[in-house]
């Protein structure tokens, strides 16, 4: 393991109209490991993740790329910052108004004076390495929505970035998708080294794919280690997450379940 | 509870809570002032910055100007025709029914033809930018072109405020003409006033001076409806409902602000001498 961590979080804290969503996060992600971020809806951890690439800005603590403090790097400080990272959005955020080929193609038109042929030639690349040869010319309103992913996966990785960030990348899709986007995940951590840093609640996802993961919960980091050592853990935070036993149902809704309720 | 945790309203102790209600409110919406006077400032910065994306300039011009063509014609034809047609029934009482095409033509270029040009496009093309940013920023492509990088002002907002800030116009001049010709149309048909003598009346009491007063307006009308539109389509949250209100949003604000500068443009622009200026400028030019 590198001793300056890819990504590090210190005392984060973030509040969205008064209403705290980050409250000290600390975390250390290190190169070339796929971590993973654990938590229920509204827990954070999407807001988390949003930090790392500078999408917001944090209100206190300190967040650090390879050693270097990005804070509060500015909008104008995180576009060169970013050629290092691809992100891969929930709702996979393709642009509607352009082909896959436009959409794969936008970041290097962005950052690289590429000739047509080497921006054709890279495009070309992504989409075979997520197994989409030939679709350059549909565009996303006639893809399938493990289709639509894999073309945001394709649009992540065409600057060859050495971040790639997942953010809920099974959301929405069946069984099979979520099983090929997870093999995606790690292809893509094994062919090109990257750091990967994966947000989701799919437990079956995050056994496939991670090194090391972390659970947040009301905004805090409250269990974290390699995932070895979660299947095993009766750590309650833990079970609570995935079993819900603080939360049960009322006993009124219970009790409408069986014949003498109704 | 520390400081970032600690609610940021509703704190105003022994104040009523009719007061303190209002107090945020006031201050929420000089927080939306504020941002707006930002999100401007970035567009002027990304404009000295990056240039005109000329491309994507006429991709907007196409979708914002061509195409509220046909719409804004409509408007100004029908308009001019009932405006010569109540100032003619108006006129008449007072034997003065000839000189209708002076009236309909100074209505129409100072006033009419460039206000409800700006009307008919703050309608079609500020909900057109506002639903349309709206969306990309709800189904996260916004955050996308973040982050791969690029800027979205420069991508999204500068074209559509460009394209606009030079479409209206050019749509106003369209409408001034289109109207003065209902007018004409109507006064010769209804009222049999001689095409010739109506324009003759429109010519000599139209001025030069009153042709800049009403279209030089418009510039300011354009700008207005984009920003109104790209402001208000990048705040856009909760999902589709959200763009939604989002929309009616921008239409309404747009069409208040419009009405309410073009007073004060109006009242402004008559303490300019135009006929002077106009004639330094074509010196200057020439």
């Amino acid at each position: 393991m590198s001793a300056v961590p890819a990504i590090a979080f210190q005392g984060v804290r973030k509040v969205f109209r008064g209403k705290p969503v980050l409250q000290g996060v600390d975390l250390a992600i290190e190169v070339g490991e796929t971590f993973t971020i654990l938590g229920g809806s509204g827990s954070g951890k999407s807001v988390c993740l949003k930090h790392m690439i500078g999408l917001l800005e944090a209100d206190a603590g300190e967040i650090r790329v390879d050693g270097r403090d990005v804070t509060h790097l500015g909008e104008r400080g995180w576009v060169e910052e970013r050629k290092r990272f691809g992100m891969v959005f929930q709702s996979a955020a393709l642009f509607d108004s352009l082909s896959v080929y436009e959409n794969v193609a936008y970041p290097i038109r962005e950052h690289r004076l590429d000739e047509e042929a080497r921006i054709r030639e890279r495009v070309r690349q992504c989409l075979d390495a997520v197994g989409l040869a030939g679709v350059e010319s549909l565009q996303p309103s006639e893809l399938s929505g493990g289709m639509r992913k894999r073309v945001g996966v394709a649009r992540a990785i065409a600057l060859e970035p050495a971040i790639i960030l997942y953010d809920e990348p099974t959301t929405g899709l069946d069984p099979a998708n979520s099983r090929r986007i997870g093999r995606l995940i790690q292809k893509l951590q094994a062919d090109l080294g990257v750091t990967s840093v994966v947000v989701t609640h799919d437990m079956e996802l995050c056994h496939a794919v991670s090194d090391r993961l972390a659970l947040l919960r009301d905004g805090r980091i409250v269990v974290e280690g390699s995932a070895a050592s979660f299947r095993e853990t009766e750590h309650p935070e833990m079970r609570d997450f995935l079993e819900g036993t603080s939360d049960p149902l009322p006993p009124a809704i219970a009790s409408t379940q069986g014949p003498a309720g109704v | 509870m520390s400081q970032a945790e600690a609610p940021l309203r509703g704190r105003a102790g022994g104040l009523p809570s009719a007061v303190s209600r209002l107090g945020d409110r006031v201050l929420s919406q000089l927080e939306i002032l504020g941002e707006f006077g930002l999100l401007a400032l970035g567009t002027f910065r990304s404009l000295r910055q990056r240039g005109v994306p000329w491309q994507e300039v006429l991709v907007q011009f196409e979708a914002i100007a061509v195409r509220s063509t046909p719409i804004v014609a409509i408007t100004a034809l029908f308009t001019g025709m009932v405006l010569a047609l109540q100032t003619a029934f108006a006129l008449s009482r007072f034997g003065a029914k000839p000189y209708v095409g002076s009236i309909v033509g100074l209505a129409i270029v100072r006033e009419l033809g460039p206000v409800l040009a700006a009307l008919m496009v703050g309608g079609r093309v500020g909900a057109g930018i506002t639903s349309e940013l709206g969306s990309m920023k709800v189904t996260e492509q916004v955050d996308a072109i973040r982050a791969m990088g690029a800027d979205p002002v420069h991508k999204l907002v500068l074209p559509r405020v460009i394209a606009t800030t030079i479409g209206l116009p050019l749509l106003s001049i369209f409408a001034i003409f289109l109207g003065v010709l209902g007018g004409l149309i109507v006064a010769d048909l209804q009222y049999r006033i001689e095409p010739d003598f109506f324009m003759q009346t429109v010519t000599t009491t139209v001025t030069v001076g009153d042709f800049f007063a009403g279209v030089v307006k418009t510039f300011v009308f354009g700008w207005i409806i984009a920003m109104v539109g790209c402001f208000t389509g990048l705040r856009a949250g909760g999902g589709t409902a959200g763009v939604g209100q989002a929309t009616t949003r921008s239409v309404v604000t747009a069409s208040i602000a419009v009405l309410v500068s073009d007073f004060f443009l109006t009242k402004g622009l008559m303490l300019v001498p135009t006929e002077r200026v106009l004639g330094w400028l074509v010196g200057a030019l020439t």
